[in-house]
């Protein structure tokens, strides 16, 4: 662990029970996020993504079966917390969550500038005069005319909801930020405003960002690291240089090759097959069946082994001895 | 898959389809009945499809590519302008010839999700449209749906003729969709945003698939989507659409290299291809938002948001189409 590290994530697990049997959504997740960085996790719908951010941020459904593993931010352990000390001391003020759709869950009968700072009000209990000071400022910082402080969610444009919710996530600048697809139902022009804006708030701010996205583009646009996530596991976790130009785990490789590129002749590749259950994941590599490099040993769960510095890899083709 | 050959029969004989100066205008009203305005989705728009061509709409929310393709379709009549299918103006068609000519177009809709109902069987799903269109026999209709979903690769087709659309992955539920265009043996297919809603890796799968059906057929493909980075493959001609109107046409290489209108180019600005470098580059985007349809803005109607308008002209009048490279058309003053 690197004096830089700021959260923390070892042997992370979320399971939900349903009547059908366990969902094991997040099953076994470590990672690590230092200051001022930007971790991307990346993943197909339905392979835990969301379930990672409300573990973290403690949101978690009535049915939880189980959360267990270690979560420390800047050498608190989050998980042990009561939840009246979570919601107190680290919910919005150490570590926010802009949530999957939330621009689109903003009270429609109150004010953008008063949902904003309510963060503020309510757990710092800051008079109005000063929540709408800061309510200014952020939406300054996030590029919101101050003029639609007194507007209601409706009278906005989708980019301009996301941004508010965006300044309620910073207004009380929090060292890590967590972004659950921020731009998945915005068009181009404005999907490529609010990464714009995601850049100038981590260089400008040093905040701390979990971006959560399927979208592979998207990912590069603003990734110090990227962890790609395969059925409620990350199966590989690297630097973006070496994710994106030389990735590792057979999933990323193909996941790779299946992108449509603008600027390239390059002709993208389907991923045949579907991923498992993760009501009853298969017991080896869960990639197993759809995996071209394949061998005896994927029959048993592979370790998440080291390569390198900060990259590791859930794959036996990278264990000692290789693919026997 | 890899089977296809590119097919370029442009400009053999008369057009398929034929539009020219089509609107499609929804009129607003307040209580029911006073008018407010009209909404332009489609406002001036001609082309010409050749039989076996595979073309894509392409342009943001809202800019009409639905509204056009239900134009199409038949299923708006046009304020103004006309759709000519096969030399046969649509406005022309009586009540069964319409029926007839909607067995000649298939449609996959937005929203897969929504696309089928709930509560019948893949078996029934395509039954219906063959029921509807006259094919009594029973052992006739079978044969079909099982040809069909063969063609779409749902194969053994008793595993999935008597599943319900929640037993389909979403991949599969589209295919169910694409089947039931196909199952009358149309000449057209417009396919409205047919991959948005599913996961990049199916999305690769559907388009390898639709793209093969259409060689394969020789159908004409009119392909609707909002991504520019996934037309490339799939499509032989592109059409740019801003605020009711093509604003640029060309071939699909000719224009991703050279894009000419100022709304494409900040269009594919806006648009990564993965690469660590991305997440330090600011990149160049427009401001503003696409304009109402309601009082779109007099001249080209790119203009307020546009980084070379000219006072005087771009806010005056409206620009012409402009051949600024050999068959390469786009509606910007910058070529006159
Ligand atoms: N409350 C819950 N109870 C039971 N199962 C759940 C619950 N929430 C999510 N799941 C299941 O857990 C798995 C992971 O879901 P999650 O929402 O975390 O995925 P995701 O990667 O965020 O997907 P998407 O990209 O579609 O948002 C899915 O199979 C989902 O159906
Ligand atoms: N039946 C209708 N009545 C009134 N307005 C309509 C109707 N259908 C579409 N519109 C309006 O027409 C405009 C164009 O809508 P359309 O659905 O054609 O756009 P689109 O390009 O398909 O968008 P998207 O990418 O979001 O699907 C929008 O302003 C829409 O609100
Ligand atoms: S006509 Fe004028 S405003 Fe419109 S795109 Fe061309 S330069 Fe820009
Ligand atoms: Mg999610
Ligand atoms: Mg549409």
């Amino acid at each position: 662990m690197s004096d830089r590290t700021l959260l923390e994530v070892e042997d992370l697990h979320l399971h939900y029970q349903t009547r059908r049997g366990v969902v094991r959504a997040v099953d076994g997740v470590s990672f690590d996020v230092r200051r001022n960085e930007a971790l991307v996790v990346l993943g197909e719908s339905g392979c835990g993504k969301s379930s990672l951010a409300k573990a973290l941020m403690r949101v978690l459904p009535r049915n939880v079966h189980q959360v267990s593993g270690r979560v420390t931010l800047d050498g608190t352990e989050l998980l042990a917390m009561s939840d009246e000390s979570f919601r107190r001391d680290v919910q919005w003020v150490r570590m926010a969550l802009v949530m999957q759709a939330s621009m689109n869950a903003l009270n429609p009968v109150v004010r953008v500038g008063e949902q904003v700072v309510e963060p503020l009000r309510v757990l710092r209990q800051w008079p109005r005069a000063r929540a709408m000071a800061r309510a200014v400022e952020v939406f300054e910082l996030v590029g919101v005319s101050t003029d639609f402080l007194q507007r209601y969610p409706l009278e906005l444009s989708g980019g301009m909801r996301q941004r508010v919710v965006l300044a309620m996530a910073l207004v009380a600048e929090p060292e890590l930020v967590i972004l659950d697809e921020p731009t998945s139902a915005l068009d181009v022009l404005t999907q490529a405003g609010i990464m714009n804006l995601l850049k100038r708030l981590k260089r400008e701010l040093g905040t701390s960002f979990i971006l959560i996205t399927h979208d592979v583009a998207t990912s590069s646009e603003l990734a110090d690291r990227v962890a790609l996530m395969y059925a409620g596991q990350i199966v590989e976790v690297a630097d973006a240089v070496q994710f994106f130009t030389e990735p590792a785990h057979p999933y990323s490789k193909m996941l790779m090759a299946s992108v449509p590129r603008l600027r390239q002749e390059h002709r993208p590749e389907p991923i045949l097959g579907q991923p498992p259950s993760l009501l009853e994941p298969p017991s080896g590599c869960r990639f197993a069946d759809r995996c071209p490099s394949c061998f005896k040993r994927c029959a048993q769960d592979p370790k998440f082994i080291r390569l390198g510095d900060r990259r590791r890899v859930r794959c036996w083709l990278y264990a000692e001895g290789g693919d026997r | 898959m890899s089977e296809w050959q590119p097919v370029t029969i442009v400009g053999h004989g008369e057009p398929l389809l034929s539009v020219s100066d089509l609107h499609t205008w929804f009129e607003l009203r307040q209580w029911g009945f006073l008018r407010v305005g009209a909404v332009r989705a489609v406002d001036g728009v001609s082309f010409e499809l050749a039989r076996g061509e595979s073309v894509a709409f392409v342009g943001e929310s809202g800019c009409g590519k639905s509204s056009l393709a239900r134009t199409l379709l038949g299923l708006h009549r046009p304020t103004r302008g006309e759709v000519r299918f096969a030399g046969r103006s649509l406005g022309g068609l009586k009540a069964r010839e319409l029926q007839a000519y909607r067995a000649k177009v298939g449609y996959v809709q937005q929203d897969p999700f929504g696309a089928l109902p709930p509560f019948l069987d893949v078996r029934r799903i395509l039954a219906e449209p063959l029921i509807v269109h006259g094919v009594k026999d029973r052992a006739q209709r079978d044969r079909r749906i099982r040809a069909v979903l063969d063609e779409v690769r749902l194969s053994p087709a008793e595993e999935f003729l008597p599943k319900f659309p929640h037993m389909l992955s979403g991949g599969q539920q589209q295919r169910v969709v694409i089947a039931r265009a196909l199952i009358l043996e149309p000449a057209m297919i417009i396919a409205d945003e047919p991959v948005s809603m599913l996961d990049a890796s199916v999305r690769v799968e559907i388009l390898n698939l639709l793209r093969h059906i259409q060689t394969q057929r020789e159908l004409t493909l009119a392909f609707i989507t909002h991504d520019l980075s996934s037309v490339r493959h799939y499509a032989e001609r592109i059409f740019v659409m801003y605020a009711g109107r093509v604003v640029e046409t060309a071939g699909v290489k000719e224009l991703l290299d050279h894009p000419q209108h100022p709304y494409t180019q900040s269009l594919l600005a806006a648009i990564a291809d993965p690469d660590a470098a991305n997440a330090t580059k600011q990149r160049e985007i427009p401001g503003g938002e696409p304009p109402s349809l309601l009082h779109p803005p007099k001249g080209c109607r790119f203009h307020p948001r546009c980084p070379h308008a000219m006072a005087g002209l771009c806010d005056v009048d409206e620009p012409p189409d402009f051949e600024p490279r050999r068959g390469h058309y786009s509606a910007c003053w910058l070529h006159r």
